[in-house]
């Protein structure tokens, strides 16, 4: 165990990143920033390059076997590290929830996956609750909405970090969003096994999106936002769709999800 | 009509719901008026989380100690004159209910909206009887005219616009008059069900709460229906189902407060009513036998199975009003007699996991259930039980169970699952044009509705290596 002040001291904690396999195939970029931030925090960055996926498709698949092989692999991975910060509501959840009930049965990796969970983070809520951070000098010119994901929302109650987070560039106006907290159906495997329900969801979702005349959409889960990029792009919307972690990382005037590189 | 629904697959009532755009404007009406009042009822109740609380223990306390109140009950609604009915399965209870509507010699009963009744069947055993049966709930009535199942458990008719009931009352009513407002359609539904309440020969209800230390049954409406079903015929039969107990009534008084506002919004309902015994010496009304069936349908199976805490179900609908599925889909697409999250988790235990193992899965655990539920079930955690359950009976399909099996051979064999990623987004980007992928194998459930934005060249844990100097 790292658990030691002495690196704490050499150079701020030591924060292992967890990016999330949606990340690590889709959105680096988000990897990238959260790095970013971390450092601008004052963290020392480790990425454990072991990682894979958190487990959550198969725990919310009904296969806890297959999930609880995949917590402890993950488990032995991250617990080196004086904190962990995922750049996901929903992994991060996962990590912190979900891992201590998939033991309950099990007191030696109940234990060990309680200890992890108290030391893991969502990114935007680490850089405000636990570093007390918030950005300076990143600015950007423009109008944004934010969708609340719906496991960062409930399970781990972030709500005001992010916004506190973006009321810090410069140049952004946040505009509210009609059903913020309303889930978008993307779900998971949901929204590939009920693709018809799911579909209809988003396209809810996209028309309040569209009817708050915003020219960026933010959130804090890359599997939201690519539903919701995914069915603002296919409707022909012209909003730009980013985790919030690229925005405060300076990266907003980059590509968004979906545009060209 | 209902049995033809019930009939299609999951999949083909959501696509039939789907392509309705009158039962999305239904939806939207009432759901949407819920939101809204059940909000504002919650901003002005600081008190909410605390009762939410209490109400959780209330249940929880009278469901670890059934036996105690039940007994108890039991006891108590004899001594006020009741006849108490004991029945294991629905339908022993529909048997009970029709015995006593044989020996009262009932050609015609009234009965006020209780979801129990259709839970255990009771208006098919009553056609079968050839008891003519007289819904007097508002919606009740509009859904029994139109020959439809409840679609919302607090309000059974509303798939149906006020448009499409206006056809319905028109071509069903004797006398509708004009129709052009919600005003004269409910003014037609009252003087076609007024004669019907006083004609009835056995009027049947459900059960808000049974009350253990007085063996009282509360109802709330807000029509006053429930009131003329139970009153004037000289038979009341009461059927509930056995976690409706509460010690007190100061017990059911907290739970009232939670029930009402979190189905309608309202501090309370119209009608709150105390049916305690039958009519007694020098009582100016009131039935002249008054019986109560106590119904298990596998309420102490639910106990025993893990599902206790969706016990405390209250019934007041919150969960179907916040459900992003519910809101889509509707009730009847669920093919079940409770829809929405509540039902979901209750459909498996009624109708067997088989039949009903798409119902936890249509559903995205976002989470809104839990948090606005009344008596704070873990409804997400309860849907999540039965997948499990899905999985480990071997219901999931082969298909599925080999993918998942290759994807977590690869989740913990890093170097595999580096090459396997970098082949998948080499092989993704294939399918590209510009930044997004209009459509790919093996991703029609995405791409049939929304596009996917290309994958980078390399995944991040890739560039990583590449950027940072090797320790």
């Amino acid at each position: 165990m790292l658990q030691d002040s002495s690196r704490e001291s050499a150079g701020g904690p030591c924060v292992g990143l967890f990016v999330s396999c949606l990340v690590d195939a889709m959105r680096p970029a988000i990897g990238f920033a959260a790095i970013n931030l971390l450092e601008a925090a004052g963290c020392r960055v480790e990425v454990p390059l072991q990682q894979t996926c958190c487990g959550q498709p198969a725990l919310n698949s009904g296969d806890l076997a297959g999930a609880r092989q995949i917590a402890q692999h993950t488990i032995a991975l991250l617990e080196p590290f004086q904190y962990v910060v995922v750049p996901s509501g929903s992994c991060a959840a996962t990590i912190r929830v979900h891992y201590t009930e998939l033991f309950h049965e099990d007191p030696v990796w109940r234990a060990r996956a309680e200890a992890l969970a108290a030391r893991t983070h969502e990114l935007l809520s680490f850089l405000v609750d636990i570093r007390g951070w918030l950005p300076k000098q990143v600015a950007l010119p423009a109008s944004a909405t934010y969708h609340d994901s719906c496991s960062g929302l409930r399970e781990l109650g972030i709500h005001a970090q992010p916004r506190r987070l973006l009321a810090a560039v410069e140049g952004l106006s946040l505009r509210p969003l009609e059903g913020n907290a309303t889930c978008c159906g993307f779900g998971g495997m949901f929204c590939v096994k009920y693709a018809a329900i799911s579909n209809a969801i988003v396209a809810e979702k996209a028309q309040s999106i569209e009817a708050t005349g915003a020219e960026l959409l933010l959130g804090g889960d890359l599997g939201c936002l690519m539903n919701l990029a995914g069915k603002l792009h296919r409707c022909g919307s012209r909003v730009r769709v980013f985790h919030t972690a690229e925005i405060l990382a300076g990266m907003g005037d980059g590509p968004a999800i979906g545009e060209a590189t | 009509m209902s049995g033809a629904r019930e009939r299609l697959s999951f999949d083909a009532r959501v696509r039939d719901a789907l392509a309705d755009p009158l039962l999305k404007v239904a939806i939207d009406r009432t759901t949407g008026n819920a939101r809204t009042k059940r909000a504002a009822a919650m901003a002005a109740w600081p008190g909410f989380s605390s009762a939410r609380e209490l109400g959780r223990d209330i249940k929880d306390h009278v469901i670890a100690h059934l036996d105690h109140y039940l007994v108890q009950f039991e006891r108590n609604a004899r001594a006020s004159g009741a006849q108490v009915h004991w029945a294991l399965s629905g339908p022993e209870a529909c048997d009970i209910v029709v015995a006593i509507c044989r020996k009262a010699g009932a050609r015609t009963v009234t009965r006020s909206k209780s979801m129990l009744g259709e839970e255990i069947g009771l208006p098919h055993a009553l056609q079968e009887a050839a008891i003519e049966r007289v819904e007097t709930d508002l919606a009740e009535h509009i859904i029994q005219l139109a020959g439809d199942p409840p679609s919302h458990i607090i309000w059974p008719a509303l798939h149906k616009t006020r448009e499409q009931v206006a056809e319905l009352f028109h071509a069903h009513h004797h006398d509708p008059g004009t129709l052009d407002s919600i005003e004269a359609m409910v003014a037609s539904a009252r003087r076609e069900l007024r004669g019907r309440y006083l004609a009835a020969d056995v009027g049947i209800s459900g059960a808000n709460f049974l009350i253990a230390d007085t063996g009282a049954v509360c109802t709330v409406t807000n029509e006053g229906n429930a009131e003329l079903t139970t009153t004037p015929p000289r038979v009341h039969i009461v059927t509930a189902g056995i976690e409706k107990l509460v010690p007190s009534c100061a017990h059911a008084m907290a739970m009232l407060r939670l029930l009402v506002r979190s189905a309608t919004g309202a501090e309370l309902t119209q009608y709150t009513t105390f049916h305690c015994g039958p009519k007694r010496a020098g009582d100016l009304d009131g039935p002249a036998e008054f019986h109560i069936v106590l119904i298990d349908g596998g309420r102490t199976r639910m106990l025993a199975e893990g599902l206790a805490e969706m016990l405390r179900c209250i019934r007041c609908g919150a969960c179907l009003n916040h459900c992003v599925v519910y809101r889509q889909i509707g009730g009847h697409a669920y093919g079940s007699v409770y829809p929405g999250p509540m039902g979901s988790v209750l459909t498996p235990m009624l109708d067997g996991l088989p039949q009903s193992k798409d119902l936890p899965r249509a559903c995205t655990l976002n989470g809104q259930c839990q948090e606005v539920c009344p008596v704070a079930i873990p409804l997400p955690t309860l849907l999540r039980g039965w997948r499990d359950r899905i999985w480990s009976t071997g219901l999931e399909s082969v298909t599925v169970r080999q993918g998942f099996a290759v994807w977590r051979f690869l989740a913990l064999h890093p170097a595999l699952y580096r090459q396997a990623s970098a082949m998948a987004v080499w092989m993704m980007a294939w399918f590209a044009r510009g930044g997004w992928i209009a459509r790919m194998p093996l991703a029609g459930g995405w791409t049939r509705y929304r596009d996917m934005p290309r994958p980078p060249r390399r995944p991040f844990i890739a560039q990583y290596r590449r950027r940072m100097p090797r320790p």
